[in-house]
């Protein structure tokens, strides 16, 4: 039915190698081999969002990728940027600003808006509401109306222009 | 000590109801630790998939399972035959819905099948994917059957009926009625009528329905982890219809990945799973995909309207006259039934509004569509956009500005306790002090200047209003009086544990609303302790008190009030053993920042870690007769009133492109009453989702179907949900009048956005069309639709 592959990556900075079937995509080969479950699927279709994960410092929909692809790639998941500490300022906004409320899309959508701001940081720039909106249309949220997730990235984005500028 | 809650004390030490404070159970949602059902994994777990109906309406003639089995992995194939015998059917009906009927319903149903997406045959396998492999095997021979789809003809002679036994389709009908509607309009001075359509369309949680049941035969025990908003209804539900002790069922659940009513009911592929897993003795998982999600998760909202409002010379609303028409799928929801969508569409019509003369009437008839049942707001948004489109176009009629004309007709602030003439209920609104309140946050002169500016440029800009009640802190009227096990009272435990930390166990659910925070904030203040030092427990059968969970926005009124109580009580009894250590009467005590201090002057006398340490410890040196009950269990049930209504109004600002029927949202208001607030950013956030859930139902979100009863979407490509980018900016205002029935005086506040919002929007585009003498009111309101409004494509196309 379908072939097996042998891949050797990083995750979060630690070298796994596995077996995986062909056709598992990431996401499930993150949560059900390696047992990451802060990245979620919500419609294995490449629509909602939740399943955004960073490969080699891009990030992608997650249940669009296939494992067996990623032989010698880097990945990233919420697990590892919360361990590495380099989203710190970007989570105490969202919980300073309850911009989660079930949760469910809160780690991709913390990927999504780390993407944005790392992108304006390049830029020297505070992205206006409007780019920040542009930028997470991509993540479904359901519970929020995506008003207060506004507000945290434009905090965080605002705070890190002034900290360079110091 | 039992006083009315009064936020005048936020300045004091440990007062917490009223602030605006961070969930304390939201660090894990950031940082990826959150745990879900498909996050847990048991040993020996097997996973389902289900074989669903292609066909709308179809006899099952054969199934094949041999080819699925063959597979390695594939473990067991069950069809409804198989699990007729373990599951006693139910019948989703309501003793006080005069006259209402359904036919039984099973996990999977005997003989046919009645709505494309049905589940027909279950497989478990070892995994997920090995599990579909096989239900792609299974072969079922169907003999396909006339489908009834178009709701207007539901009950027509020649059409088929779906069940046979019921001799029609007709589910339910009731006229609600007062007055002289016949003499009102008579005399009416003007009378305005417009048909309404609300697009049939669904939750779309991201989490999608979960189950995982785990049945172990040598304790009999059940153990289900669910994702829902109602763990001891699916308690006796499964304990019920699987012919187990109550005792022997716990439903287990952690965290929720939206819900928003789609969670709150009974699925026949969930009652599938669990009577799987009795049988086999061993766990079975079952995850819903997007697809199964859209074709078996409830549908909502799927009405037709018919409405006149009649209004005399000096512009006084006078009578309403209303008929609605729903199809609700081939089988009534269990157990809160797919007829009380539409009478709330009847009970709610008006209903912000002062006048004498009322008849509504609704119709609720089968469809071989997916079922519908109670979603966020359940009848609020469809009732509001009748009445609000009907008063805006009493208010043209007459030449008069629609704020004007709402401040003329609603009901007056200071006129109650009342009854509408639909015979709701209202303790107490505050319709005119919301709208004033709006009309300074919006700055009303400033958007009609730049209405009338911009209309210069030929760019079209509108404004609209809505007005509006919202029923919450139910009681038992709402399902109780009709049968229906669904509990209106709530409980909470709190304990005072050794180290002077508080345990909080409520009856009360989590799904993302902040219900954990909220009950924190008010034991912390009702106990005396820093809001740091207590941990809720919810969701969890066997550790929490017994209640109805989180729904029709009772959390915080109904659950909230039980924290309140059995915090105070807590705190009295934790007084009773202070006053003996400290040789003092307890009233001269107090309890501030987790320390047993004087009332008067406030000294520290002792840290409540103290008080743990001895109770628990050295027992042996208080006096023997002393209570040290440090545990306490309140329950709280509203008796006074059937609902505690709260009101608001909203306002929509936009823009709508008459080339494209785009239309474009530049700003949101929502004033809203919910009584007491306890932490004011958690009900503005209740509101701002609840209004873009409401825009996703007025501009995009529409179970669409072919007229032979196919669903025509499937994925979130062509289902469309709101997305950051169109979403305008929400400001929420706030007015409070707290309910008398409770000390708290918490109102609901999760559904009022989604009650307001789609006719604020549809009364924004008709204000932006107003000039183009074109009007929409069939949601949603899609490019299309105005396109053929302004006749710019002929109205079939849209």
């Amino acid at each position: 039915m379908s072939t097996s592959v042998d891949v050797t990556l990083s995750v979060n900075g630690e070298r796994v190698a596995r077996r995986v079937e062909a056709r598992r995509h990431l996401v499930d080969f993150l949560r059900l081999d390696l047992g990451l479950t802060g990245t979620h699927t919500g419609c294995e279709h490449g629509v909602c969002g939740a399943c955004t994960v960073r490969v080699d410092g891009v990030i992608v929909r997650g249940c669009l990728v296939l494992a067996a692809s990623l032989d010698g790639a880097t990945v990233e998941t919420i697990e590892g940027l919360t361990e590495s500490g380099e989203i710190a300022d970007l989570q105490t906004a969202f919980v300073e600003r309850n911009a989660a409320q079930c949760g469910f899309c809160t780690p991709a959508m913390l990927l999504t808006a780390a993407d944005l701001l790392s992108a304006a940081a390049r830029d020297g720039a505070v992205p206006s509401r409007e780019a920040i909106r542009e930028h997470i249309a991509g993540n479904y949220c359901r519970c929020t109306g995506y008003h207060a997730i506004v507000d945290a990235i434009e905090t965080v984005a605002t705070a890190r222009a002034g900290k360079g500028r110091s | 000590m039992n006083d009315i809650v009064d936020p005048r004390s936020l300045d004091r030490p440990n007062s917490y109801i009223g602030r605006s404070v961070p969930r304390p159970n939201i660090r894990k949602l950031v940082e990826g630790a959150a745990r879900y059902v498909d996050d847990v994994i048991l040993p020996r777990m097997l996973h389902a998939a289900f074989v669903r109906s292609p066909h709308p309406h179809a006899r099952i003639v054969r199934i094949d399972v041999s080819a699925a089995l063959s597979i390695p992995g594939v473990v067991k194939a069950f069809t409804g035959a198989d699990l007729a015998p373990h599951c006693e059917p139910w019948v989703a009906v309501l003793a006080h819905l005069k006259g209402m009927k359904s036919a039984p319903q099973r996990p999977l149903p005997l003989d046919v099948a009645t709505w494309a997406g049905e589940a027909i045959v279950a497989v478990v396998a070892e995994t997920r994917a090995l599990a579909e492999d096989a239900a792609a095997r299974v072969v079922v021979d169907y003999e396909p059957l006339p489908a009834v789809t178009d709701m207007e003809t539901a009950l027509d002679p020649a059409t088929p009926v779906i069940h046979a036994d019921l001799g029609d389709n007709l589910v339910f009908e009731r006229t609600n009625e007062s007055g002289d509607v016949e003499a009102a309009f008579r005399t009416a001075h003007k009378v305005v009528s417009a048909t309404f359509h609300t697009g049939r369309h669904t939750g779309v949680t991201l989490e999608p329905r979960s189950i995982l049941a785990d049945f172990n035969r040598a304790t009999g025990q059940l153990v289900v982890h669910h994702s829902t908003q109602a763990p001891h209804m699916i308690r006796d539900v499964l304990a019920r219809h699987l012919r187990l002790p109550e005792a022997d069922v716990r439903v287990i659940c952690g965290d929720v990945g939206g819900s928003y009513g789609i969670k709150v009911h009974v699925y026949p592929d969930e009652m599938a799973v669990a009577v799987i897993a009795k049988l086999m003795g061993r766990p079975v998982k079952f995850i819903a995909d997007r697809l199964e999600s859209f074709s078996s998760d409830i549908h909502a909202r799927d009405h037709r309207i018919e409405g006149r409002l009649a209004v005399d010379a000096a512009g006084r609303i006078l009578a309403f006259d209303i008929d609605d028409l729903t199809g609700i799928g081939p089988y009534s929801v269990y157990p809160r039934t797919s007829a009380v969508e539409g009478n709330q569409v009847v009970n709610l019509i008006g209903g912000p509004y002062d006048f004498a003369h009322y008849r509504a009437r609704t119709t609720v008839v089968l469809q071989n569509k997916t079922p519908t049942c109670q979603y966020r707001a359940v009848g609020h948004p469809i009732a509001t956009a009748v009445t609000e489109g009907l008063v805006d176009l009493a208010a043209e009629a007459l030449g008069m500005d629609p704020l004007d004309f709402r401040l003329k007709n609603l009901m007056a602030d200071g006129s109650y306790p009342r009854t509408s003439p639909a015979g709701m209920k209202f303790e107490g609104l505050s319709h005119v002090e919301s709208l004033e309140a709006l009309r300074k946050m919006i700055d009303y002169p400033a958007l009609r200047a730049d209405q009338v500016a911009a209309r210069a440029r030929g760019i079209h800009r509108g404004i609209g209003f809505a007005s509006f009640i919202e029923l919450t802190n139910p009681s038992p009227f709402m399902y109780g009086i009709g049968g229906a096990r669904i509990s209106a009272q709530d409980g909470c435990t709190v304990r005072i544990d050794p180290d002077g930390t508080v345990l909080a166990a409520t009856g009360v659910t989590e799904q993302g609303q902040g219900t954990e925070a909220i009950i924190a904030q008010i034991v912390a203040e009702a106990v005396g302790v820093p809001m740091s030092s207590v941990r809720v427990v919810t969701g969890d059968t066997l550790a929490t008190p017994y209640g109805g969970g989180t729904w029709a926005c009772r959390g915080a009124g109904i659950g909230g009030e039980a924290a309140l109580r059995a915090g105070r009580a807590t705190k009295e009894a934790a007084l009773v053993v202070a006053g003996s250590m400290l040789q003092a009467a307890p009233d001269t005590l107090d309890i501030v920042m987790g320390n047993i201090v004087d009332r008067a002057g406030g000294a520290v006398r002792m840290p409540l870690s103290e008080l743990g340490r001895i109770v628990y410890f050295r027992g042996d040196t208080l006096p023997a007769e002393l209570p040290r009950e440090l545990m306490q269990t309140r329950h709280f049930i509203t008796t006074q009133f059937p609902f505690a209504f709260t009101n608001g109004i909203q306002a929509s600002w936009l823009e709508v492109d008459i080339d494209t029927g785009m239309v474009n949202l530049l700003k949101h208001w929502c004033v809203e009453d919910c009584g007491r607030v306890i932490n004011p950013m958690l009900v503005d956030e209740q509101v701002r989702g609840g209004v873009v859930q409401g825009i996703g139902g007025a501009l995009y979100e529409h179970c669409v179907y072919s007229p032979d009863g196919h669903l025509l979407m499937g994925s979130m490509a062509d289902y469309l949900t709101p997305m950051a980018a169109e979403m305008p900016d929400i400001e929420v205002g706030h007015v409070e009048t707290p309910t008398r029935e409770s000390a708290l005086g918490a109102k609901g506040a999760g559904e009022a956005g989604t009650a307001g919002a789609p006719a604020a929007i549809m009364n924004a585009i008709n204000d932006a069309l107003r000039p183009l003498g074109a009007r929409v009111f069939a949601q949603p309101f899609t490019p299309a639709r105005i396109l053929a409004a302004l006749g710019r494509i002929p109205t079939e196309t849209a």
